[in-house]
């Protein structure tokens, strides 16, 4: 059972390959480099390097966002059609997910990644791992980063941030949630492909063809499209 | 016998998602279009983000009618060519990618072609090409005059300094109160009306094949600013047809002479615009006594699709051109420069 995960969601672009129990490899970069030149490219070097063939994969994991929207569809795209192509079965995995799972496996607490949305706002959810298993207790959402650190404020235990945007929201965190927040290291905060594969490996696979990315936002046009039927009722 | 050859052809540079396969560069076995412009309609205009986004929600599915439709295999396929550029960046983006997944997973070759490449070579689906050769590429991002001597080189010997032909249509349209896309409404009103109006034409310094159609554009809002500002009535069939009149006429008067000028055997009309009544017409009594064969794709290889960019692949296969996993979208490709680069 090899599984190839592709994540082009936000900066770091990561690709994993995992057989059976075993991680074969993985391919990280943090880097804001353009995602449509090179990960192709990274997918041909790590399957070679692992000598792994196209066609002995059985499974596509990708991550789905939340993230850019850009680098969300390059990921999705070639998932997409890579799984299509290859006659496989693709499932998707909340890139959010991802980065909890990579920083917080053992954390005894909540777990609260996030990637900055501009203007004061993360994408954000809430979750847990139990029985090693990773719990969803709050949906991906966008929110600003001061209401969130209120909702939170309620919760009994310890709360682990892990963002490669931390410095953009810390302070305004700290403020609401004192102690009780707790922010990852540094080598933690890279998403880990090879936790998106394991996360992925076992979900039910998707109906490919309408798979899309979970963009959390509407687009700009469709929000003003909107709000000018409402003001025309 | 030699095999045939089959192309895979991708195009998501704009609001289509298109996908087809020809065999031997002419011979059309699918040509799948999903088109986004229902919609696009309720904005006024394509919005890049949403068509990126109709794009992701089309393409596998738009790749696997083409192949049920054409009864082939992806094995069987002797390379995947994909619109590089120009185009809108993230819809573009969607095209490579799924190219590039296509050619690594199934081991196939890749080439990138140029958009306006594609344009021109839909004609090769209808007439095989003779060279040398003029293309007349008409559409809502282009106008342009390439001339070619042979498979594979463009030169751009005019463009457009402004406004394209089919932007100056729409923004015309606008002003009228047309429903988007405007270019079908005002052919379509022009042949209703007579051109009554004196609208200018702009013919730039002597000797320039160049075009520019901001000054007609503004000089068409003029005459229904100043009639609504008297109380007059403005005729739309009549002002459709003047507009439309000043705009053929400066296509059609240019291209007749680089046609003398470059000693052209062919003249291929290319692009979304050249679904236009007016322009097919006038092209075909401009070219009808002469040596010199006009050829027009019927309307649906004229707007985007992927037949046209597979027939141009099918030509830059021969030559060997192949493109790498690194193939990135480019908004602003040459064809000039991509010619060079990839000759
Ligand atoms: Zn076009």
């Amino acid at each position: 059972m090899k599984v190839l995960s592709i994540d082009t969601s936000n900066n770091v672009l990561g690709i994993g390959l995992l057989d059976g129990n075993m991680v074969l490899g993985e391919y990280i970069s943090n880097i804001k480099k353009n995602h449509s030149v090179r990960v192709m490219p990274a997918i041909q070097t790590l399957m070679e390097e692992c000598n792994v063939k196209p066609d002995e994969l059985s499974k596509i994991v990708v991550a789905e966002g939340p993230g850019s929207y850009t680098g969300v569809r390059i990921g999705v795209t070639i998932a997409k059609t890579m799984a299509w192509t290859l006659k496989i079965p693709l499932s998707g995995v909340s890139s959010l997910q991802v980065a909890a799972a990579s920083a917080g496996r053992y954390f005894n607490g909540f777990l609260a990644p996030f990637f900055d949305a501009r203007r004061g706002q993360i994408y954000t959810g809430l979750y847990k791992f139990e029985n090693k298993r990773l719990e969803v207790l709050k949906d991906d959402r966008l929110v600003m980063s001061a209401d969130w650190g209120k909702t939170l404020n309620n919760l009994d235990s310890n709360i682990l941030f892990m963002s490669n945007d931390l410095a953009l929201h810390e302070e305004v965190l700290k403020q609401e949630l004192g102690s009780k927040a707790i922010f990852a290291e540094i080598t933690e905060l890279n998403p880990r492909p090879a936790e998106l594969g394991l996360l992925g490996r076992d979900k039910e696979a998707v109906d490919l063809h309408t798979f899309v990315p979970n963009y959390i936002r509407l687009a700009e046009a469709e929000t003003n499209w909107l709000k000018a039927q409402q003001n025309n009722k | 016998m030699t095999k045939d050859q089959l192309i895979m052809g991708i195009e998501t540079s704009c609001d289509e998602t298109a996908v087809a396969i020809i065999k031997n560069g002419r011979e059309i076995l699918a040509n799948i279009v999903a088109s986004q412009i229902e919609s696009h309609k309720r904005f006024g205009g394509v919005v890049p983000e949403i068509a990126s986004r109709h794009h992701v929600e089309q393409i596998t599915l738009v790749l696997e009618e083409a192949l049920s439709q054409a009864k082939v295999d992806m094995k069987e396929l002797d390379a995947i060519a994909v619109t590089a550029g120009p185009g809108l960046v993230g819809a573009l983006l969607i095209g490579v990618n799924a190219a590039k997944a296509l050619a690594f997973a199934n081991n196939i070759p890749l080439i990138g072609v140029h958009h306006i490449a594609g344009h021109i070579y839909a004609n090769r689906l209808v007439a095989e090409m003779k060279f040398p050769l003029l293309a007349l590429v008409v559409s809502g991002g282009h106008t342009e005059l390439v001339y070619m001597k042979e498979h594979g080189y463009f030169e751009v010997i005019g463009e457009t300094r402004d406004d394209a032909a089919g932007e100056a249509y729409d923004k015309v349209a606008r002003t009228l109160n047309l429903p988007y896309p405007g270019g079908p409404h005002i052919d379509r009103l022009a042949h209703e009306g007579k051109a009554t109006i004196k609208l200018p034409r702009a013919w730039l310094e002597e000797g320039s094949y160049d075009f520019s159609f901001s000054g007609l554009k503004s000089a068409v809002i003029n005459v229904v600013h100043n009639a609504q500002q008297r109380g007059g009535e403005i005729v739309p069939e009549e002002l459709a047809a003047s507009f439309q009149e000043s705009v053929i006429d400066v296509l059609v008067t240019k291209t007749q002479k680089a046609v003398k000028e470059y000693g052209v055997k062919q003249v291929l009309l290319a692009g979304g615009v050249a679904a236009n009544k007016g322009l097919r017409a006038k092209l075909s009594a401009v070219f009808a006594d002469s040596d010199v064969e006009l050829v027009i794709p019927p309307l649906s290889l004229c707007t985007d699709n992927a037949a046209m960019i597979a027939a141009a692949g099918s030509v830059m296969y021969e030559k060997g051109q192949r493109a790498g996993l690194t193939l990135n979208g480019d908004p602003g490709l040459e064809i000039t420069i991509h010619n060079q680069n990839r000759g």
